[in-house]
């Protein structure tokens, strides 16, 4: 018998004998399989899941606390740590809450900017979703294949911004920098073999008897259960509901580029490996176009970067070094920070994951006074509650991996 | 006058504010507007008494009572479409006005609207559970919960969702400090060595930012360097370290300490 004390708790995993035979496995925090941070209370009958009760708080930093004492500015970097697989979405839900709150324009060149750093996220994010699913269900191969592609395009975000998780690439108002000069071509080669890696992803995994027995008629969800737990993202579309942020309520030039919706009315595992690689391929159709734009806006001399506020966003550096005015302005809005209008916003885009909502009430100061971060793996983990029961023990591995929740954003 | 400002409110302040800024608004429009939103609205007032209703940003904003909100939220989503609850959280008013705002933000997929409910309550209420509606606000109700004390009735499971389970304290309320309060700093202390070892370990350090230049096991010292983990009790040796070169910079002063006044209060 352990000797318990405060410092060696009498801590045992697992009570065998209830007296109704009901064994509580605790799984995780951490749990290789629980994608971070997940704690997870089942209670089994046999190999059979009754209850499942997800226990979240792991990784709570109080984000939403931490905006309240920081200016806006100030706050772009923490938006990083949210879903940390694909920080440009993150910055640039905030961005353009903040954006909207104030009413700027962004200039055309940084939009196409932007929407190059949110489809290349988006593929970051998808590939890591691929190659770490599939590591869970045991397809080492595919790890590594997607794992090496994501790789070249964290090498493009690394020549663009400096760093490869943790971007903090998109400013208040527009982009920091213009795209480097291999940006287009490294792009361009990487989008040149991207078709064929799908495929062999594709070929690894689509006709693989263990893949299929672990993926479909697994974890199904209801259409009706989807829209009550919020679901969004690939975890709707997977359950017949074809709504994409970016296409029924199009932000940046997203009504300009053309691509598809992919949806399917199945919703179970299966369905959202599918849905995630036919996304990776209409990300790279957007890329391809957002290319053209791209060398538009440098043929019709668009060169802006930022938006013209002086209230609200600084001056172009060379605008700072050489005029005054443009320096007064800078040291305040560094010092102080940009106060917007009162007014509350919500605003919502598409990232990799689903619904990235922020949620902002100004009442004039530097400082936001309310921000609630709308993160969609919340809910994508908390309906874990309903989707487990049921099903088995090695199902809840490949549900929490399809589920794709990124724990940086379900504690935020 | 002086604007009123409340003293337990210790969130980050802006350390200059020009009294007569007026902050501008962001614009509102009236619900007639948009004929969507009209219609809808038309069927809230219809049955609930409706307080203010806008558009600000696209979305619909509706002021109710708070003990309607269950059947408002119910007729959205079964007559109006909008069958979405995306986020539904608090605002902590408790200094201004005594209590908390509480917003539902709902979304139509088939109008492609969305539309914030909102509802004031005060201090000590609790609302109405809407979990049975939507099971999205399972999580949202115990999130709100924990961040500001706020209890849903007919919720089943209220209990802290993100903070330990035997937190004290309601984190997102504006009196709360961000380093965390007294309770915190000797959480984790209490929790796994007892109260007796306070003494021992001392209080956590939630400040990332801290600087200590008497602990030379943890910090550098530069221009006093010591070896690491030698106590120092004061009189220290004066050899103040120059930085700048002799031969000195165009157009730059070299700074001499001696004849320079250093304020040391961060807060001047």
């Amino acid at each position: 018998m352990q000797v318990t004390n405060r410092l060696n708790p009498f801590f045992e995993n697992i009570t065998f004998d209830r007296e109704d035979n009901e064994m509580i496995l605790n799984f995780g925090p951490q749990h290789p399989s629980a994608h971070g941070q997940l704690r997870l209370m089942l209670h089994l009958q046999q190999e059979q899941i009754t209850k499942a009760h997800p226990d979240i708080g792991y990784l709570h930093r109080g984000m939403e606390k931490m905006a309240e004492n920081m200016i806006y500015n100030e706050f772009m970097p923490t938006t990083d740590r949210m879903d940390y697989i694909a920080s440009s979405s993150n910055n640039y839900g905030f961005a353009l809450a903040v954006e909207k709150l104030i009413g700027l324009e962004v200039p055309r060149r940084a939009k196409v900017i932007r929407m190059m750093l949110l489809e290349i996220n988006r593929l970051m994010s998808h590939l890591f979703w691929l190659a770490t699913t599939a590591l869970d269900i045991g397809a080492m191969t595919v790890f590594l294949f997607a794992f090496r592609e994501r790789e070249y395009l964290m090498d493009i975000i690394e020549g663009y911004c400096g760093a490869r998780l943790t971007h903090a690439a998109i400013r208040i108002g527009g982009v920091p920098l213009d795209i480097q000069d291999t940006f287009i071509s490294q792009l361009k080669t990487f989008l040149d073999k991207l078709p064929q890696n799908i495929k062999d992803y594709e070929d690894l995994l689509d006709t693989n008897r263990i893949w299929l027995m672990r993926m479909e008629d697994v974890g199904t969800i209801s259409k009706e259960m989807a829209l009550s737990w919020g679901c969004t993202g690939p975890m709707l579309r997977a359950s017949g509901v074809a709504w994409d942020i970016r296409k029924e309520e199009p932000y940046e030039l997203y009504d300009e580029v053309e691509f598809r919706v992919p949806y399917s009315d199945k919703g179970d595992n299966f369905a959202r490996y599918r849905i995630y690689m036919e996304e990776m391929r209409e990300s790279a159709k957007i890329l391809h176009q957002t290319i053209d734009m791209y060398e538009k806006c440098v043929k019709d001399n668009q060169t802006e970067l930022m938006a013209h506020a002086p209230k609200y966003i600084s001056a172009p550096k060379l605008d700072i070094m050489t005029q005054n005015y443009s320096l007064m302005q800078h040291f305040v809005l560094v010092t102080q920070g940009m106060r917007p209008p009162v007014g509350e916003v919500y605003v919502v885009t598409e990232s990799p994951k689903g619904e990235l909502g922020f949620f902002i009430n100004s009442q004039g100061g530097p400082y936001p006074y309310r921000l609630k971060l709308r993160a969609p793996s919340f809910w994508h983990t908390g309906i874990l509650t309903d989707l487990l029961p049921g099903h088995y023990i090695p199902d809840v591995v490949s549900i929490i991996g399809t589920t794709n929740i990124v724990f940086g954003e379900v504690d935020r | 006058m002086r604007a009123y400002k409340p003293k337990d409110n210790v969130q980050a302040k802006a350390y200059y504010t020009d009294r007569f800024y007026v902050s501008p608004q962001v614009p509102k429009s009236p619900v007639e507007s948009d004929e969507i939103f009209a219609k809808d609205l038309e069927a809230i007032k219809a049955n609930f008494t409706v307080l203010d209703a806008y558009i600000q940003v696209e979305q619909m904003v509706v002021y109710i009572n708070p003990q309607d909100n269950f059947k408002v939220l119910k007729l959205l989503r079964d007559e109006c479409e909008y069958t979405q609850l995306s986020e539904m959280s608090a605002i902590d008013w408790l200094a201004t006005r005594g209590g908390f705002e509480i917003f539902y933000q709902m979304l139509s997929m088939n109008k492609r609207k969305r539309i914030r409910i909102k509802m004031f309550i005060n201090k000590g209420e609790s609302v109405n559970s809407v979990e049975k509606l939507f099971r999205s606000a399972d999580w949202s109700e115990r999130e709100m919960f924990d961040m500001f004390g706020i209890e849903a009735n007919g919720h089943p499971f209220m209990k802290r969702i993100l903070m330990p389970y035997d937190w004290q304290g309601f984190p997102l309320l504006k009196t709360y400090p961000l380093q965390g309060d007294e309770f915190a700093a000797w959480y984790e202390v209490d929790k796994i060595y007892g109260k007796e070892a306070r003494d021992i370990i001392g209080p956590e350090l939630r400040d990332s930012a801290k600087v200590d230049r008497y602990d030379s096991e943890r910090f550098a010292r530069l221009g006093y360097e010591v070896p690491k983990g030698t106590v120092i009790t004061g009189n220290e040796p004066k050899n103040e370290e120059n930085y700048q070169e002799e031969g000195g910079v165009f157009m730059i002063k070299k700074f001499d300490k001696k004849d320079s006044v250093v304020v040391d209060d961060p807060q001047r």
